[in-house]
């Protein structure tokens, strides 16, 4: 710790860090633009400046940039001197001088941290009378608004974008008072991240494009602490809403997880909520009428229809993509032993073997904040990007450790952001990716291997037995054995080692192996007399609650294959699907069979599907964004997510329509109760008390407002409905009320919804609420994590790495249109592509089937034409089955049999119109 | 010896030397001695002692920043030196002599600061508009490397040196040194935060010497002929002789090798034939475009880095501009203040937004529309743009010739408000 004055006041600082930074850190105001806390410091827009004194006999001192300048012991400084301050105000000046005069229309309004900085800067009255220089903007596509006239030249967009994000697309064009931050030509700008740049942005240029199309104030929206639904990452976000509808989401703080960005997905995929796909009412057919006509029903009565439809005997089936306080309803009312899983088969089986090894010992569980201090990563067949892309982001900032060893060595302090890239060019920490196809991550990583799944466990497998020569050397090749042999040494020199998976492979087998892999490594480094010899080792997860409802399962609870199979016998009077489209899950003909059966089918959910659409009783359930509840992320870590509106009527959390008593008595169900029972009654859950206790203490103080104290309107803005002020909704669920009324937290982060703070009206306002800069929030609630490491080690998994015949398939995953829920978006939607099959060249030419072309794929009696996608980079003998968000992966079991299929010129066109906006990244990797 | 060693091989009518005839001269002698007599060590202390200092403006002794280049097992094993030839401050044409009159001379200076630094890459990293000068030194790097005086094991010395010509896109910019290494490495040309400076991480992230052509230039002189001669050269406190250039209404505009510490008179009367009949001598910006005015009262001061200094000016590159007595003063700085507004990188605020504003109030000064409070916004961009203010030297440069105009000739610039129209227009 080091001690600096400013303006006379001691404080104790990290002197590792900058001036700008600890003052921050320290609470003061000190207006800044093109510093950004992760991503350091370049000194262009000279706003922070401040004067520093020699010593305490210098009365002159020097106006010098906080962000440039370290905060070393003795530092004496002052904010309030008035050559700073007045050079401040010129640089306010003149960052203004061109900036349109259209705050009113403009949508960072309110939430501008140039409007606060301007203000801060003490910056009224326009000297400049020229004219201003004015610019032509550009589309960017589906997600991004672009109003360069806005524009300060802060940098900040290229350095998050480009630097940071590893983005190509965006870049600082001319030159002088013309720079010009933009693509080379009009286009959608294809960074997963892009979202960020409303964010990074300090004004309107980058604008959320989603957002604009029904636009509200920040200070009209109704916000929430909520968690992303998108992946398994747990993300934290604060989802908006205005008249019944959500508007946006920006990203929440959270240290151990997304820290400041969100992907993209996660951004821009909250508007399934508002869409014209959304179950509204309650619809009801008898289960002998065939004809698919269904009578809308009340809440009541369907709720009595519920219950009568279901006081025999009823299975349930779970779903990853519900609450846990959801999966719970149903399993407590269907019974333990009745209750089943909604994930495929091979989904279940691959989770089992994932939970086993988050309880291993010597393994640690990395968040996305310690994936980004890794100095070696492993990936193993996941293509992180696609499915859990904000730890993809992560992995990138991980290559970066390199620099980080060479800036410590040439004393450059790692804040001096441009100097560290200067300094370590392209020197990065090594990145090993093992994939069927090349990934998004390859421009970073030091190597890559192509290869089926059966190909990645041999090589995992040589790694492992170069590290422990007792476990058995795989049958591969010699380039086999000398790749593996060299991972090998690259993992041992690591200090910090991370190997990276995930279940999207299916194959039980490869994360078998990569625990092996991961076990070994561990074991060598005990040997090696580290001072923590663990491994982190971590699984990606598709969906928000894939854990929490494998946990669940553990507690009791079937296989979805088991569920379906007694649908069809009828051995079951009813069954209930918990917010689940089975024909995701399991083979068409089986998911047909089971519906078509003399079962009574009730489904709750939130968006039509094609298995709703087959249901006796549908009910609709609440989104994300309409309730709250708890979900599991890859880590094992529990966070709730709080409701941020009240929905329709009609629509209930499905949790309500599980635990619904009487309807006459209402909603009945504390949801706090459901997770109150798990946690007694399994130990897994024991940690959720924890939780519940959390929010309980604030709960027993004051509520918190859901509205800003500006939210205008709130007693006419039904009155076209209604000239009565409505009785303000209860929320007996949570410590938070629908009111503007109540304590707005100006330091208690763990209910902190939207960031705001006198004088920081925009997201930036989060340093507020943190300890330091970059550091935990101030009494924030990171969640609970419910997995607890056994004390014993277990033997290694036996492989059975059976020889594949023909060619081998693997599934590949988009971020944007992949899942299930976002890619009903229309933004989303925008920028997704139909299902299509991916082929090598050389399989392309034995197969006689060109680029864009249509093959037939044959799985047992499942037969489908998709278009090709010819790469380069893909390995041999593999075939790529893109499912997007209309075919089950179960139906392409077995083995694959591909044909070409006769094709004329407009298929061609069609299909090549339909890959133009997929981004495909073959570039080579950097290699060693 | 010569008391002109940078311009001794030099006919401006004739074709420069070839390799032969510069060998011929003596050339190369210097290094081929070095290599077998000196280690680098020995080299780096001669420069050091014998005073020279960089020509490209700032006047920084070279020998200290070369010792800044880390050495030793653990430093790391790529260094590189670049020749900043990307000539374009206002008014200074004096590496353009050197290098269209003498090429062979810069490759043995680059050769000796190779050497001492032991970079085996150097780059040359030349303004894009000398054609002349490309066209030279591609032929003078073939002839060296053809002699067996670049490449591996130069001379059976161990030595090897690789020398790159780089032709610039142009920018003023690429003149500061550390935007000239992001400009050479495919970047934008926006300078480096400093700390680290390049000796330490420079190209490519290595330790980099950047340096002037000229002063280059003056180290075969060093080598071969000594310290104690080259310090007697100077006849004042500097060490060495200087380009030194003249243009603006003279009778005899040009550049010529002068000892330092020469009286300014005599570059001006002497050298350049003094003023045209009819004009007189109003002030001059002693070393290019962004240097303070210096006026006819200080004509006798001598060319040293110091004393320029002294009287609020900088020696820089030692090419003067000449001020007479019927051109617009406000028309000469706005001149100036368009280039650099228009040369700014646009990375930071005050030179990226300040300059422009600065070259809207002389275009409307010299149209006669300009007001008083014009002249505050000036006077206050002054500070605002001062040294330390700014990322780099630029506008802080810019600001030199405004500063010193806004003191010297306040009262063309009142002329200007007052009378609606610039008296020099006719």
């Amino acid at each position: 710790m080091a001690k600096i004055s400013v303006d006379g006041i001691e404080y104790e600082v990290n002197p590792a860090n900058n001036l700008l930074q600890e003052c921050l850190s320290q609470g003061l105001d000190l207006p800044y633009f093109c510093w950004h806390p992760c991503m350091g410091s370049v000194g262009a827009c000279r706003q922070c400046a401040v004067k520093q004194y020699r010593n305490a006999e210098d009365k002159t001192g020097t106006v010098v940039m906080a962000c440039m300048t370290p905060a070393s012991d003795g530092s004496i400084i002052s904010i309030n001197d008035q050559q700073a301050t007045d050079f401040r105000s010129h640089v306010i000046e003149s960052l203004m001088i061109s900036h349109p005069h259209d705050c009113p229309v403009c949508e960072e309004g309110g939430e501008c941290h140039l409007q606060d900085m301007t203000q801060m800067s003490g910056h009224n009255y326009r000297r400049y009378d020229f004219k201003k220089v004015t610019h032509r903007n550009q589309n960017l596509g589906p997600f991004i608004n672009h109003e360069m006239n806005r524009c300060i030249a802060c940098y900040r967009c290229v350095r998050f974008y480009d630097d940071y994000a590893g983005g190509t697309d965006l870049a600082t064009l001319g030159s002088h008072h013309h720079v010009y931050f933009g693509r080379h030509e009009e286009g959608t700008l294809e960074n997963e991240f892009s979202g960020n740049l409303v964010e990074v942005c300090p004004t309107g240029v980058f604008t959320d494009k989603t957002f604009s199309a029904h636009y509200t104030r920040k200070w009209d929206l109704q916000t929430a602490p909520s968690i992303c639904a998108g992946c398994g990452a747990g993300c934290n976000t604060t989802p908006g809403e205005r008249y019944g509808t959500l508007r946006r989401i920006v990203n929440r703080y959270h240290h151990d997880l997304n820290g400041y960005f969100l992907c993209d997905r996660g951004r821009f995929g909250y508007e399934a909520n508002n869409s014209s796909e959304r179950v509204v009412t309650s619809l009801f057919r008898h289960t002998h009428d065939a004809s698919g006509l269904r009578k809308s029903l009340t809440v009541v009565e369907a709720a009595r229809q519920l219950s009568a439809m279901t006081n025999g005997e009823v299975i349930g089936i779970g779903s990853p993509r519900a609450s846990l306080e959801s999966n719970i309803a149903l399993r407590q009312r269907v019974g333990p032993q009745n209750f089943y899983s909604g994930m495929s088969d091979a989904q279940s089986a691959c989770m089992a073997q994932v939970l086993a090894l988050l309880r291993e010992p010597g393994l640690n569980c990395p968040d996305i904040r310690s994936l980004e201090l890794s100095d070696c990563v492993v990936v193993v067949n996941e293509d992180i990007t696609n499915t859990s892309a904000r730890m993809a982001l992560a992995l990138r900032q991980a290559t970066r450790n390199a620099a980080t060893a060479l800036a410590h060595s040439a004393r450059i302090p790692l804040w001096q952001d441009a100097a560290v890239r200067e300094l370590a060019q392209h020197s990065r920490s090594p990145l090993i990716i093992m994939s069927p196809q090349g990934t998004r991550l390859d421009d970073v990583a030091s190597d890559t291997f192509l290869g089926s799944t059966a190909q990645q466990i041999a090589l995992v497998e040589a790694i492992t037995h170069a590290l422990d020569s007792d476990y058995p050397a795989p049958a591969t090749t010699s380039e086999i054995s000398t790749k593996a042999a060299n991972i090998a040494k690259t993992l041992c020199a690591a200090i910090r080692p991370s190997i990276v998976s995930g279940i999207s492979a299916e194959s039980v087998e490869l994360i078998k192996a990569t625990g092996n892999l991961a076990r070994a490594l561990h074991q060598y480094r005990q040997g090696q007399d580290q001072a923590d010899s663990n491994v982190d080792l971590c699984f990606a997860m598709p969906e928000a609650n894939t854990l929490g409802l494998a946990l669940l399962v553990e507690e009791g609870g079937g296989l979805l294959s088991t569920a379906l199979s007694i649908l069809v016998s009828g051995k079951a009077d009813a069954a209930i699907i918990l917010e689940n489209d089975l024909y995701r899950r399991a083979q068409t003909e089986t998911v047909d069979a089971a519906l078509a059966a003399n079962t009574a089918v009730v489904v709750i959910d939130h968006l039509n599907n094609a298995c709703n659409a087959r249901a006796h009783l549908l009910l609709p359930a609440a989104s994300m964004a309409e309730q709250g509840g708890t979900w599991v992320n890859y880590e094992g870590r529990a966070q709730h997510s709080y409701q941020v509106f009240q929905p329709e009527k009609a629509i209930l959390a499905a949790y309500q329509w599980l635990a619904l008593g009487d309807p006459a008595q209402g909603q009945g169900i504390h949801s706090d109760t459901l997770l109150q029972e798990l946690a007694q009654e399994a130990a897994s859950f024991a940690p959720l008390l924890s939780l519940l206790n959390s929010r309980t203490g604030i709960a027993a103080l004051m509520k918190s407002p859901r509205q800003s104290h500006r939210y205008s309107g709130r007693t006419a803005m039904h009155a076209n409905a209604d000239v009565h002020e409505s009785k303000q909704a209860q929320d007996p669920h949570s410590p938070l009320s629908f009111s503007m009324e109540g304590v707005m937290l100006q330091k208690d982060a763990s209910l902190m919804s939207a960031a705001w703070a006198p004088g920081w009206n925009s997201n930036q306002a989060i340093s507020k609420f943190q300890e330091e800069i970059n550091g935990e929030l101030k009494q924030g609630n990171k969640g609970v994590h419910l997995l607890t490491r056994r004390v014993e080690r277990s033997a290694y998994c036996k492989i059975d790495n059976g020889a594949e015949q023909g060619s081998s398939k693997y599934f590949i995953d988009h971020l944007f249109g992949g899942e299930e829920i976002s890619a009903v978006s229309p933004a989303i939607r925008a920028r997704a592509v139909p299902a299509y099959a991916c082929i090598s060249k050389d399989m392309a030419e034995s197969l006689n089937v060109q680029q864009h072309g249509l093959l037939r794929i044959n799985a047992g009696s499942y037969s489908v034409e998709l278009p090709v996608l010819v790469r380069d980079r893909i390995a041999g003998q593999c075939v790529g089955i893109y499912c997007a968000n209309e075919l089950s992966r179960a139906n392409f079991s077995g083995t694959l049999h591909l044909e070409a299929v006769a094709q004329d010129s407009n298929v061609l066109a069609s299909s090549r119109a339909m890959f133009s906006h997929l981004v495909i990244n073959d570039a080579l990797p950097r290699g060693n | 010896m010569t008391d002109q060693p940078l311009t001794k091989n030099i006919d401006m009518s004739r074709a420069p030397f070839d390799i032969g005839q510069y060998r011929q001269a003596q050339g190369y002698d210097a290094v081929l001695r070095m290599f077998k007599e000196m280690g680098p060590s020995d080299v780096l202390e001669m420069v050091k002692s014998s005073g020279l200092k960089g020509r490209g403006g700032a006047g920084f002794p070279t020998g200290l920043k070369w010792s800044f280049v880390p050495t030793g097992d653990d430093a790391p094993k790529t260094k590189y030196l670049v020749v900043n030839a990307d000539e374009m401050e206002p008014g200074t044409f004096k590496d353009r002599l050197l290098l269209e009159g003498d090429p062979h001379l810069l490759l043995e200076g680059m050769l000796i600061a190779a050497y001492t630094i032991q970079a085996s890459t150097a780059y040359i990293f030349l303004r894009g508009e000398y054609l002349q000068a490309e066209k030279l030194l591609r032929a003078a790097i073939a002839q060296a490397q053809g002699q067996g005086l670049l490449g591996k094991n130069i001379q059976g010395s161990g030595f090897d040196l690789e020398i790159i010509l780089h032709t610039s896109a142009g920018r003023y910019i690429c003149g500061e040194e550390t935007a000239l290494l992001n400009a050479l490495e495919g970047k934008r040309a926006n300078p480096r935060a400093k700390p680290p400076f390049p000796q330490v991480s420079g190209l490519w992230g290595k330790p980099t010497i950047v340096n002037n052509v000229e002063t280059l230039c003056n180290l075969p002189g060093i080598l071969r002929y000594g310290v104690d001669w080259y310090k007697g050269l100077g006849k004042g406190g500097d060490a060495g002789t200087k380009l030194c250039g003249v243009s603006g209404r003279v009778n005899n505009p040009g550049c010529w090798e002068l000892a330092l510490g020469t009286p300014i008179r005599e570059l001006l009367e002497e050298k350049a034939g003094g003023m045209c009949a009819g004009y007189q001598l109003r002030g001059f910006l002693p070393g290019g475009g962004s240097t303070d005015f210096l006026l006819p009262e200080h004509l006798d001061l001598t060319l040293d880095y110091d004393v320029i200094g002294k009287a609020g000016s900088r020696l820089a590159t030692g090419t003067m501009i000449v001020l007479d007595d019927q051109t617009c003063p406000v028309g000469m700085v706005g001149n100036l203040m368009r280039f650099f507004s228009h040369e700014s990188c646009g990375w930071c605020t005050p030179c990226r937004d300040g300059l422009p504003w600065i070259d809207e109030i002389f275009q409307r000064l010299e149209s006669g529309q300009g007001r008083v409070e014009d002249m505050q916004i000036l006077t206050e961009h002054l500070e605002y743009l001062g040294p330390g203010r700014t990322f780099c030297a630029l506008a802080p440069g810019a600001m030199a010739p405004l500063g010193s105009a806004l003191r010297h000739f306040r009262e063309d610039f009142d002329a200007h408000i007052h009378s609606g129209a610039c008296p020099w227009r006719k």
